[in-house]
């Protein structure tokens, strides 16, 4: 996709750290040029995604509501847009503490959603053993199709990711786990594989939440996560297949990431697909760009089940976006007749059916109603939910379930932060 | 360019739009057939029966949503499911003026009084009819010969029986319409009490004596069928609650079967079939996992087999339902899902 006008760039896509401005207001920059370094080692730098001059350093509005610091670049249109700043290695020449380290400098970040900086995710601790790399190629969720594309059109880097992955956490084999409606993508692979390479593609059951990193490893290895640990407490590290192509990419070439591939998908769309999109770039510009009918009520970040949906159209694709769909009320209303009316629960027991996690939702939206809060974590678990939305979607009576459970933890976490 | 304003939602942004009401209406639509055979079976009594009953709960449902300063609730369709369920379960000639009775009750300590849907700890169609049953002995046990002649122009006499009066004896007049080989007995009164066994084919297809709506265990079966493939109804529940007759019930034949009925004939008389698909299954009075589910199925089975036999009621499937009801928030208590990734052995009460 073309240049934005205007980028904003926030210094802080990632969990962790936000990282801190070294550019100043009136500056030029190239593409690729570090304008954010990394705040200590839970924290990832940003680069610029475009030349052009810095208009400003200000709150700018971001998809999940609060105004955040971002980095605003004015895009110089005749610029070549060639990347200057690269610092190319070998990184099958380099040992694991280098390559830590250009993975942190390349400024990647988790691009399934999550954007957990990978760097961190691919160190494995001391006292752990990393046995397998598996490699998510589920989609997050529905109506996204990102990481098929990447499949389909970056398998090279891809499977170069991958090989650079295992280096570095030192998992002797990787699995790439593909939902089997993807199968075109997993012979692709199949056939880019070298004899030598440990990596192994499998097909997996398409189902959201399949694409959930808990719920792929058990389909893959039928493995479980313990409550409250990670994938490394079962000898896996989980990575993100447009995480691992970007990483196959920026890795030897020494760049940073300044781009990502996001899914423009919903109602009255003209040209509805996957595009490469500079990081920063304003909903506004995607919109106009793939030709949106005006009739729309909601534009949400992310997927239908757990992306937000967002009050300004000047908010930015950042590195955990992966997606911008635009959905029209009228349609909502034909397909769920009167949306919203809640009638009380009638204990059908369908939330606790379909939660991944096997909660029971029912019994802590009980105790959600009562302000219970911290029995729902000690009794039931509740820091076990990772919001996938499962609930309110089957729930008949239309309580907003997992919209209590997000409540409940953020009151939990301000409650927690209070007494320490 | 001109466009609505953008609205806000959290996440999930879609939903399924299967709702209470769509399921509700769809046991209500699950229903009619079993009514449809009712009244072809036993006349325009049952018809009335029926009409008073649901109007009875209606009104019931609407008076105390008015009481408690509420929005009626009348709109989610369940009210009329337990109208109908009730009026199935009571005998065709049951007067008119004590099936007011049994809905009034039904619905008000049944149902109301503990805020209304999804509050209820038993099916409030059982509790009208319990009510009943104690209140009413006689009344509730007067049968009536099934397919008599002019049922379709006449009403059963004790239908009209005047309000706060007893119904009149109709053993003469029952002798009187019946078509050959039919009594007024229902086939585990005659099990019971006179040692006659009905044919299963019979018993399936509904040429019996007995309640309004429980007569076809076949048609039963179906309509179950029906919600259970539409994804409206816990099939685990009937099916355990068949599996625990079937032991229940093949145990004691095995023991001695002279004196005990097969379990086929368990199986598909009196109201087990319209009580295992429409009543148990009810989701309010249930457990939630599947765990549960089998818990409570096979104790209502075996509840129903033992009151069946060993009680001095013919027929035990209604107490046994209710108890499952009220034995379903200990089995919730003990069944609670092991969460994803803990230990067996950790698992949090």
């Amino acid at each position: 996709m073309a240049f934005a006008p205007r980028l904003i760039v926030p210094v802080s896509q990632h969990i962790g750290a936000p990282a801190v401005p070294v550019v100043k207001a009136g500056q030029e920059v190239v593409r690729g040029q570090l304008i954010a370094e990394a705040d200590g080692f839970f924290s990832v730098p940003v680069h610029a995604p475009a030349t052009g001059i810095v208009e400003a350093i200000d709150l700018m509005h971001s998809a999940a509501g609060p105004k955040v610091l971002s980095i605003v670049i004015k895009v110089y249109e005749a610029a070549s847009q060639q990347v200057l700043e690269s610092y190319p290695v070998d990184p099958m020449q380099l040992d694991r503490d280098e390559l830590i380290k250009r993975v942190q400098n390349s400024g990647l970040a988790g691009l399934g959603g999550a954007a957990f900086p990978s760097h961190v995710k691919l160190q494995v601790p001391e006292e752990k053993q990393a046995e397998v790399l598996v490699v998510n190629g589920c989609e997050c969720e529905p109506y996204l199709t990102c990481d098929h594309r990447v499949m389909l059109e970056q398998p090279e880097n891809l499977l170069q990711g991958v090989r650079y992955a295992l280096r570095i956490t030192g998992a002797k084999r990787a699995i790439i786990g593909i939902e089997d409606n993807k199968a075109d993508a997993a012979r692709l692979l199949r056939e880019k594989l070298t004899d030598n390479d440990p990596i192994s593609v499998e097909l997996v059951e398409t189902k959201y939440p399949q694409g959930a990193e808990k719920m792929l490893l058990k389909s893959l290895l039928g493995l479980e996560v313990p409550v409250g640990g990670l994938p490394i407490d079962v000898g896996v590290v989980v990575n993100n297949v447009g995480t691992l192509a970007q990483l196959g990419r920026l890795l030897p070439s020494g760049e940073g990431l300044t781009e990502r591939v996001i899914t423009v998908s919903g109602s009255g769309m003209e040209k509805a697909g996957n595009y490469l999109v500079p990081i920063g770039t304003p909903v506004s510009f995607i919109l106009e760009q793939v030709g949106v009918e005006a009739e729309y009520e909601e534009v949400i970040m992310g997927g239908p089940m757990m992306g937000m949906s967002i009050a300004s159209l000047e908010v930015p694709v950042t590195k955990g976006t992966s997606g911008v769909l635009v959905f029209r009320e009228r349609r909502f209303i034909e397909e769920q007749g009167e949306r919203g009316t809640r009638f009380p629960c009638i204990k059908c027991g369908r939330c606790v059916d379909a939660c991944p996690m096997r909660l029971n939702p029912a019994q802590m939206v009980w105790l959600a109603e009562k302000r219970e809060y911290t029995a729902m974590q000690e009794k039931f678990n509740l820091n076990s939910c990772f919001e996938c939305g499962c609930c309110s979607f089957v729930c008949p009576s239309n309580i907003p379930l997992v919209q209590y459970f997000r409540i409940a933890k953020s009151i939990n976490n301000e409650n927690r932060k209070a007494t320490a | 360019m001109s466009r609505k304003p953008i609205v806000l939602h959290t996440a999930p942004h879609v939903k399924r739009p299967q709702e209470v009401p769509v399921i509700m209406r769809n046991v209500v639509f699950a229903l009619l057939p079993i009514l449809a055979f009712a009244i072809y079976q036993f006349g325009i009594s049952v018809l009335a029966l029926t009409l008073v009953v649901t109007l009875t709960c209606l009104a019931t449902e609407r008076f105390f949503n008015w009481m408690s300063n509420r929005t009626s609730s009348l709109g989610d369709w369940s009210a009329v499911i337990t109208g109908i369920l009730m009026a199935l379960t009571l005998p065709p000639g049951f007067p008119l003026w004590m099936g007011v009775v049994a809905g009034f009750v039904g619905m008000a300590m049944g149902k109301m009084v503990f805020g209304g849907i999804g509050f209820n700890v038993f099916n409030p169609a059982l509790v009208g009819r319990a009510f009943v049953q104690a209140a009413f002995p006689v009344a509730i046990t007067t049968w009536t010969p099934a397919f008599f002649d002019g049922r379709f122009t006449q009403f059963i006499p004790t239908t009209l029986t005047m309000p706060f009066m007893m119904p009149p004896d109709i053993s003469a007049w029952a002798s009187s319409v019946a078509v050959d080989g039919f009594t007024g007995a229902t086939p585990l009164g005659l099990q019971k009490f006179q040692d006659t066994q009905t044919a299963a084919m019979e018993l399936l297809t509904g040429m019996t004596a007995g309640s309004a709506g429980e007569t076809s265990a076949l048609l039963i079966f179906v309509c179950g069928l029906y919600l259970a493939f539409r994804n409206m109804m816990n099939w685990r529940i009937p099916v355990w609650i068949f599996i625990g007759v079937t032991v229940t019930s093949g145990a004691l034949y095995l023991v001695d079967a002279d004196k005990y009925p097969d379990p086929l004939f368990m199986l598909l008389s009196g109201g087990l079939m319209l009580g295992a698909m429409f009543m148990a299954s009810d989701m309010v009075g249930s457990p939630v996992t599947a765990r549960g589910v089998m818990i409570y199925g096979l104790l209502i089975g075996f509840l129903t087999v033992v009151i069946r036999v060993f009680g001095s009621l013919s027929e035990g499937i209604m107490y046994a339902i209710l108890l499952g009801n009220a034995a379903t928030p200990l089995i919730d208590a003990m069944t609670q899902p092991r969460v994803f990734g803990a230990r067996r052995k950790e698992q949090s009460p």
